[in-house]
């Protein structure tokens, strides 16, 4: 009995420390979804047509970093990008998700992350159509993904600014074959399909530079520079889904959430203490440790908490109860077969074990499920929660309302529980 | 009240509420949330009065053509659905709610066709691998109890149950959606989900109770060879009313703090909290008054298939 007891001082100071690291938001603040600190949630889709499919992944991951560094240069703090995947029908849909906490101007997110200046080589051909000649272009496979660099200079004559280009060996070897099959030929360069230069090839070009000059003014020249260097995407993109959320309607729906898991909690815990009477007071506490672990939890691993992963929480709540409830029913069983408080308290937790176990096993399925379903943060948060309750709600059960109800165990039944014992 | 003898009392109730569903969603349908069918949704919230929907719509559809939808939400702000909107078309139609310091945006969602496209196969999905997994693990976890019915019978009871307790939520959702706008999103698909683990937890407490007292009576028949059959009937009716108070009252918790979420929690989970409690509640009553009582109309057919 003095065992049980120590266990269990042990485990309130435990759940008052865990309490306590759960309320003070200081040091180690929750982490928040978009959806209750306002922000914008993007889904690009890239479009990788043109690449070869053992270049996809390389591509990817480069598209990826670009559009990080360029959000980085912008201060956004703790941006996600991220690319997936997705199998839609027989297509495999290559996605770039990027989440800007903070920034509720959509717009202004678009803009953050650009259009794709597409830069485009492409040879011109004159064909006759009746009496008029009519120029077409035909794409030479070299574009603005096979460029290493693009810098700012001045013609030497006109002192008008040009673009000098860099390719890198790839674009290189390909710029040589097109300028030596072209020589005396017109090759057109096209910015996001408009045609900004149409040289016409001198000589073979070897050495893999170029520049365009395009007539521009020096702001012009320099944008273009800065595009092709830090915005020129290495995989052409569109958008195919958007999200914003004030931070108001976050704040609110936060601020709303808490209320209601502690609306919540209050009316489970007065329900348990009303009809279990004393292990409804330690299924209560039982139930304030959950609630503690579970916050704890959160801050550790760090849960993005959202509006649904908050929801998962309050639904946890009602039904973390269900263990301790499965065990005192079981216990006012074997006490009516007549076994002592302390035997029926053991009996109670193993027979009940099983369905616990077995149930909780159907809702960790679920969750995990759910989980590979998500498609978006929102129900990604709801799973997560909800497993991790589950798990946790198991856990208190057998350990913290199993100690406690040893350590008091009482001699008289009918203190024990309102109703349903037989006299 | 016996529940296993009074089965078919709660065998029409059942059935009422199912055919009700079906009706309901043959007649109206139901009605798709954007992240379905692809589109745009702006909510915004005037700072002084709002104007009258029909002013909002007359501006809006300057800009919009197609379907619009403006549906009024809290005292000063609207909801608007459109068809996708392309990033161009955004800032003007957003620019035709009013004076830009007349309103705040506080939410908008675009869904273009792709990401529709795969939500609705990835729900689909996970609906039949959760079924599938419930199944056998049902099958599984119950696969030591066979007499006097086989395992599988559990799975199948189960599922009975499971499509009972995710047909009725549709079915008020559906009516739902007739009569006040609401919508089917991924959310209430989820809730679907989490229904089927809740209602399979509450099967389970029930089967595990039969379990036990098979194997109880089977250890006796060893013991004591002239021991009397105990009928299925009666062990079923036995598991239902010892488990009684336990599903009630767990479903009881579940279900205050949903109501909890429902009343004060945010306008994003009000929908969600609204599809678990209808099918938590149609939940608690399939495990109690339809799963194990189909498991006894089970053997009975078996029984009289051997004679």
């Amino acid at each position: 009995m003095n065992k049980f007891r120590i266990t269990a001082i042990l485990i309130i100071l435990l759940g008052l420390g865990t309490g306590y690291f759960a309320y003070q938001n200081v040091n180690s603040p929750y982490k928040l979804g978009l959806d209750l600190n306002g922000g914008t949630h993007l889904v690009y889709q890239a479009d990788i047509s043109e690449l070869a499919p053992e270049d996809v992944d390389s591509s990817m991951e480069a598209l990826r970093d670009t559009i990080e560094n360029r959000i980085n240069v912008l201060g956004v703090a703790e941006p996600l990008i991220q690319t997936q995947v997705a199998q839609v029908g027989g297509d495999k849909v290559h996605k770039l998700i990027v989440e800007l906490p903070g920034v509720t101007d959509i717009d202004k997110a678009i803009e953050i992350i650009g259009q794709t200046p597409i830069l485009e080589f492409k040879t011109a051909t004159t064909s006759s159509v009746g009496t008029s000649t009519e120029v077409g272009f035909i794409s030479t496979g070299l574009t603005g993904r096979l460029l290493s660099r693009a810098t700012l200079q001045f013609d030497s004559q006109t002192q008008a600014p040009i673009v000098g280009l860099q390719f890198n060996d790839e674009g290189k070897e390909l710029f040589a074959k097109i300028t030596q099959e072209n020589v005396g030929n017109v090759i057109a360069i096209f910015l996001d399909g408009r045609v900004i230069s149409a040289p016409v090839v001198n000589e073979s070009i070897l050495n893999g530079e170029a520049v365009i000059s395009g007539g521009f003014t020096p702001a012009e020249a320099r944008d273009l520079v800065q595009n092709l260097n830090y915005g020129a995407l290495p995989v052409p993109v569109s958008l195919i889904g958007s999200q914003t959320v004030g931070a108001s309607l976050g704040i609110d729906a936060l601020n709303r959430s808490m209320f209601a898991g502690l609306i919540g909690l209050g009316i489970i815990m007065v329900f348990l203490i009303v009809w279990y009477r004393l292990p409804g007071v330690i299924a209560a506490v039982s139930l304030l440790f959950y609630v503690a672990l579970n916050l704890a939890i959160f801050k550790l691993i760090p849960v993005t908490l959202t509006s649904t992963g908050l929801a998962a929480f309050i639904l946890s709540i009602g039904m973390a109860v269900d263990a301790n409830i499965l065990i005192f029913e079981r216990m006012k069983e074997e006490i009516n077969k007549g076994l002592s408080m302390e035997q029926a308290i053991r009996e109670g937790f193993n027979r009940a074990w099983t369905s616990i176990r077995d149930g909780n096993l159907s809702s960790i399925i679920t969750a995990v499920i759910l989980f590979w379903f998500a498609t978006s943060a929102l129900i990604k948060g709801f799973a997560l929660v909800f497993v991790i309750g589950v798990l946790i709600s198991m856990f208190t059960a057998i350990t913290v309302s199993r100690t406690l109800l040893l350590a008091i165990a009482p001699k008289h039944y009918s203190f024990l529980f309102g109703h349903g014992l037989k006299k | 009240m016996n529940i296993v003898q009074n089965r078919k009392i709660f065998y029409s109730i059942s059935s009422v509420l199912i055919i009700a569903s079906f009706a309901a969603l043959f007649v109206w349908g139901l009605n798709f949330g954007i992240d379905f069918k692809g589109g745009s949704l702006v909510e915004v919230e005037y700072v002084d009065e709002r104007p009258e929907i029909s002013v909002l719509q007359q501006s809006l559809s300057n800009i919009q053509t197609g379907e619009l939808s403006i549906r009024p939400t809290g005292e000063k702000g609207y909801i608007v659905r459109t068809k996708e909107l392309t990033e161009n078309d955004r800032s003007s139609f957003i620019k035709a709610f009013g004076p830009a310091d007349s309103f705040e945006v506080k939410r908008s969602d675009s869904v273009g066709p792709v990401l529709g496209k795969e939500l609705q196969i990835k729900a689909s999905f996970s609906i039949a691998l959760v079924l599938i997994a419930i199944i056998l693990f049902i099958t599984f976890v119950f696969r030591k109890v066979s007499a006097p019915v086989a395992s599988w019978k559990y799975g199948v009871t189960a599922i009975v149950a499971l499509a009972h307790d995710v047909i009725i939520p549709v079915g008020v959702f559906a009516v739902l959606g007739q009569f006040y706008g609401t919508e089917i999103d991924s959310l209430f698909i989820t809730a679907l989900l989490v229904v089927l683990g809740f209602s399979i937890h509450d099967s389970i407490v029930v089967f595990d109770r039969v379990r036990e007292h098979l194997r109880d009576l089977a250890e006796e028949k060893i013991k004591n060879k002239n021991a009397v059959d105990e009928p299925f009937e009666i062990t079923v009716e036995k598991s239902v009313q010892e488990t009684l108070s336990r599903s009630i009252n767990t479903s009881l918790t579940t279900l205050l703090a949903l109501v909890a979420l429902y009343i004060f929690g945010p306008e994003a989970t009000k929908n969600f909290s609204l599809a678990l409690f209808v099918g938590i509640t149609a939940g608690t009553y399939s495990s109690i008054f339809l799963g194990s009582t189909l498991l006894v109309t089970l053997e009975k057919w078996q029984n009289k298939n051997k004679k």
